[in-house]
């Protein structure tokens, strides 16, 4: 039976250096928990580790965890990658690994903490994670859908990092899964702004790099269950499920 | 000036549009953001950029762009070159950077008054 989910598929942790420390694991479920959230996507800056404290902080309640990654392409274009299961995003951050360079510097970009699931700081990341890879756009698309994810664009209404600040528009060889607008413009005005985009589904998320974040922005989704096949499904309007955007 | 002196001038490494290089050039514009340089690069100009996406052939196309400089020896993706071919826009690649390209052409193009 078909259901309306509430989903936030963009949420940083303490692992992204822009984020807060206070987003890890543990409280980010808390939080996700408390605003009603059936299906976060945890998506650090070219990062993973995280994730499976988040799984792991999520077991046994009820919500759903979708493994995900923002990816900075060589275009400096921030690129949501959404997975079915940990190991596909594994396996994306072993390319994301040979594909990006430099050492973090804390005091300038922030710190970059792996927390398990009861709080305590496993190890500090030391990759310039705030920094590009030097994978196109157009190739990072394929190894996404190679590994079985859907690759959305973030925040395209953006004026910085997004596919239209850094590529002028989205061409008809694109194959983006779906597109992100960010909570400042939402998905209704996103609709009247980008209408030569309506061949594409819209989500709009919260983005969050602060506990407060989580959720304020959502997007609705009727589907048979919070999984990242239902999201395919929704996305391609298969069998009655789709994103209600009138209720964003 | 034509784009020809240009090249010349400057050694450039000519990929594409070989046939289109006696364009003449009004001035120039150097930016990485498509989104800014559609929206302030004019009729006639040279672009000076980084981005090797297919997507700086279709700007070029639309403001009618005399031709794209990449810098840096970067190397412009395949089926951008198919597209500058197919769209007539002379793509060109240099070992400099951006800052330097820019100065050359911008005295080039000022002493020629």
């Amino acid at each position: 039976m078909l259901k309306v989910f509430n989903c936030d598929l963009h949420i940083h942790t303490c692992l992204s250096p822009c984020a807060d420390l206070d987003i890890h694991p543990r409280a980010l479920v808390e939080k996700a928990l408390e605003k009603n959230l059936d299906m976060i996507a945890i998506s650090d800056h070219n990062a993973s580790a995280n994730v499976r404290y988040v799984m792991a902080a999520a077991a046994g309640k009820n919500i759903q965890i979708i493994p995900a990654m923002e990816i900075t392409t060589s275009e400096e274009v921030h690129l949501l990658a959404l997975f079915g299961s940990l190991t596909d995003l594994l396996k994306l951050q072993s390319v994301i690994d040979q594909h990006l360079f430099g050492e973090n510097d804390e005091t300038r970009f922030g710190v970059q903490a792996i927390v398990n699931e009861l709080g305590e700081v496993e190890e500090l990341n030391n990759q310039l994670l705030i920094g590009a890879t030097d994978l196109a756009i157009d190739d990072t698309v394929g190894i996404i859908h190679q590994l079985g994810g859907l690759a959305i664009p973030a925040h395209i209404d953006r004026e910085s990092f997004s596919v239209l600040s850094q590529l002028g528009f989205i061409d008809d060889n694109a194959h983006f899964d779906a597109l992100e607008i960010s909570k400042l413009t939402g998905i209704r005005q996103g609709r009247l702004q980008y209408h030569e985009l309506n061949r594409y589904p819209f989500v709009t998320s919260s983005d969050a790099h602060f506990i407060r974040d989580i959720g304020t922005s959502t997007t609705k989704i009727l589907m048979e269950q919070p999984s990242l096949t239902e999201l395919i499904m929704a996305f391609s309007g298969q069998d009655g499920r789709r994103i209600l955007e009138q209720k964003c | 000036m034509k784009i020809e002196k240009i090249v010349q001038a400057l050694e450039l490494d000519v990929r594409c549009g070989k046939d289109y290089l006696d364009r003449e050039v009004t001035g120039g514009y150097t930016g990485d953001l498509l989104s800014d340089v559609m929206g302030n690069a004019r009729e006639g100009y040279i672009w000076i950029t980084r981005q090797v996406h297919q997507n700086i052939v279709a700007v070029a196309s639309l403001k009618e762009l005399a031709g794209i400089i990449l810098i840096n020896s970067c190397q412009p993706a395949p089926d951008t070159l198919e597209k500058a071919e197919a769209e007539k826009i002379p793509v060109m690649v240099s070992g400099l950077p951006a800052f330097e390209i820019s100065g050359q052409i911008y005295n080039l193009l000022t002493s020629a008054g």
